[in-house]
């Protein structure tokens, strides 16, 4: 790592960021802006059209995720981190199968959120609480990642960080990052998010472009690329005493590929803000068509995790496996351009983690809070309640980063996604049939829970005791696999067993306030809702 | 769930087998790791393992493509037909 500050970069990565605060702030006054009413705060007062919302859906893809986490883990072990190329494309199979549904039924009966519809279909408020705590709890360590992807653009730049013993300069990165990101979505909402996203994705376009060309070319081609990864491989890793990773995953963790692309696949559009983008698209039809646009994000994902193999070719040492990359770049490209890139990667990381706090807030305002402590809360209330909620998830999101092993960043939203993925049987579900019985899915939500917090907590490594991995042996298989996919497996088990009990025992149903035709409805057919309610202020239904 | 989208009482024709078919070969294909977990043949330097998951994004788009379009004409004839039975009545 260079000593000190990178001046040009420093002051290229600033100028950008300045930049996309004045249009943060600006943002607030696009249009007309009383930013008093949560729908105004919350949901950009619902002005965005489908290519607005798709931006914002891309925005899900591409973060600190795809730009920092994917390749680190990449250069830490090889080719198992490049689950995230399948786990992106058995994600459209899964959109084309049951969003157009959930657009149907939200768009017939104004759900804003999965909870709204789970309690509609299920008459239960206790599943429908289940649901909401689950997408709150879990979005705050996909925040967490985004933090960890700001605080290593950060830290390669020299602003504080690295091995410094003195907490204070140690941190400063992350404390950094968190100011700015909780400032920039208390000020401004979701406006600043939707506008910022087309800046954000233009420089990431530019910096992915230059990167998986220019770099290659510098390198010597991918021959000697992967030449010198393979090498790199080979070698033991002192604290573990295995090689360092492999190429080609080998027999053993060919199981954890496959349930780590699959767990991740199905845990995605249960996130609270991918719903709220879904949702907001202007017809079910537009759903599946994007389907077949958005998978060159896919193809984007993979490219960039082959920077991973360029971090070790170009002889880049790291101990934090996280600054790789932004380290590749400082290295690779004149001091100008990396600051373009650190610009790219920290945008992209503080777009997502601002539309991830707002749709959590969201869940809570108008599930938790108008559902069970005030049912007559004023319009000015939520908004004040949202705000402070989407600070704490914050904050919730910041205990993750400090507890939590950030040399594999990777693993926060692994995490994010075992909790979210409980929520699947009620939902994607209750979409195609209502045999399973309420208290049976809450049952098996619970279990779920239970055993994958449990797991994930006795999994250990090199460098921490409890939540070091995402994957343990799966009972009964012997085989190591996603502790989210085996939890969601025995969460369906539990919930087919009970609902054969409960229906033997005559237990009572709850109401279901939604019809057959409901989840076939499109845009023009009577009763359709093309703009939905706003998510809490002043909802009329 | 990745089969027949939409599953309805009526029948199960063969352009909505073929959609199914269609949706969830990426499945078999990703999930199968063991048919990919190799280093040759390489292209352009890049190892097997990783170029065919890439192919593979592109495939899965043209068969989603394909889904796609076979669901809107497999909804418009259906829409006929109803149209045309209402009327027979």
């Amino acid at each position: 790592m260079k000593d000190g500050v990178n001046g040009v970069a420093l002051a290229v990565f600033i100028f950008f960021f300045l930049a996309v605060t004045v249009m943060g702030f600006l943002a607030a006054r696009w249009r007309k802006a009383e930013n008093d009413s949560l729908d105004e705060w919350g949901l950009g007062g619902r002005s965005f059209g489908t290519w607005v919302t798709w931006f914002l859906l891309g925005g899900d893809l591409y973060t600190a995720y795809t730009f920092v986490a994917v390749p680190a883990a990449i250069y830490a072990a090889g080719a198992a981190g490049f689950f995230a190329v399948p786990y992106t494309i058995l994600i459209y199979p899964l959109i084309f199968t049951f969003l157009p549904r959930l657009w149907s039924v939200s768009h017939k009966h104004g759900y804003v959120t999965t909870s709204d519809f789970v309690r509609g279909r299920f008459g239960s408020k206790g599943l429908s609480l289940a649901v909401a705590l689950t997408g709150i709890l879990a979005t705050m360590p996909y925040i967490a990642l985004q933090l960890v992807g700001i605080q290593a653009v950060l830290d390669v730049m020299g602003v504080g960080g690295g091995e410094d013993t003195n907490w204070f300069i140690k941190d400063l990165p992350l404390l950094i990052a968190f100011g700015v990101l909780a400032a920039y979505t208390y000020s401004s909402g979701l406006r600043a998010p939707a506008l910022i996203a087309f800046v954000k994705d233009t420089l990431i376009y530019i910096v992915i472009a230059v990167a998986i060309i220019y770099i290659p070319i510098k390198l010597g081609g991918f021959d000697e690329i992967f030449a010198k990864a393979s090498e790199a491989y080979g070698q033991t890793n002192p604290a573990t005493g295995a090689p360092r990773g492999a190429l080609v995953p080998g027999e053993a963790n060919q199981w954890t590929y496959a349930t780590l692309a699959l767990g991740s696949a199905l845990a995605l559009f249960m996130y609270p803000h991918s719903i709220t983008a879904t949702l907001s698209s202007k017809s079910r039809e537009v759903i599946r068509r994007n389907t077949t646009i958005l998978p060159l994000y896919s193809l984007m994902l993979g490219l960039l995790a082959l920077l991973g193999f360029m971090a070790i070719a170009a002889g880049i040492k790291v101990q934090n496996g996280q600054l790789a990359i932004p380290q590749l770049f400082e290295t690779m490209f004149p001091d100008w351009f990396a600051g373009v890139a650190f610009a790219a990667i920290g945008i992209g990381a503080l777009v997502p983690a601002a539309i991830m706090s707002i749709a959590a807030a969201n869940l809570f305002t108008r599930n938790i809070y108008k559902d069970f402590i005030r049912p007559d809360a004023t319009p000015a209330q939520e908004t004040k309640v949202s705000k402070l909620v989407s600070l704490l998830v914050k904050v919730g999101a910041l205990v993750f980063v400090l507890t939590m092993d950030k040399t594999v960043a990777i693993n926060f939203q692994l995490l994010g996604g075992i909790w979210i993925l409980q929520t699947f049987p009620a939902l994607v579900g209750g979409l195609f049939t209502r045999w399973f019985h309420r208290w049976a899915l809450l049952a098996g939500w619970a279990v779920g829970m239970l055993y994958g917090t449990m797991a994930a907590y006795g999994v250990a490594s090199p460098t921490q005791k409890h939540f070091g991995g995402s994957s343990a042996e799966i009972p009964g298989i012997g085989e190591i696999g996603y502790i989210g996919l085996t939890a969601f497996v025995l969460n369906v088990v539990i919930t087919v067993v009970l609902t054969f009990v409960l229906r033997a025992a005559k237990a009572p149903d709850g109401i279901d306030e939604t019809r057959p035709e409901d989840y076939t409805a499109d845009a023009g057919d009577a009763g359709v809702q093309v703009e939905l309610p706003p998510a809490t202020a002043g909802t009329s239904h | 769930m990745s089969e027949a989208p939409e599953v309805r009482p009526t029948v199960v024709t063969p352009v909505r087998v073929v959609i199914a078919l269609c949706l969830f070969a990426p499945f078999v294909a990703m999930l199968w790791v063991g048919s990919y977990a190799k280093t040759d043949p390489a292209f352009i330097g890049i190892p097997f393992f990783y170029w065919y998951q890439m192919a593979w994004v592109l495939i899965s788009t043209a068969l989603t493509c394909t889904a796609y379009v076979l669901w809107q004409r497999d909804q418009r004839t259906r829409k006929a037909r109803q149209q045309a039975g209402g009327a027979a009545k």
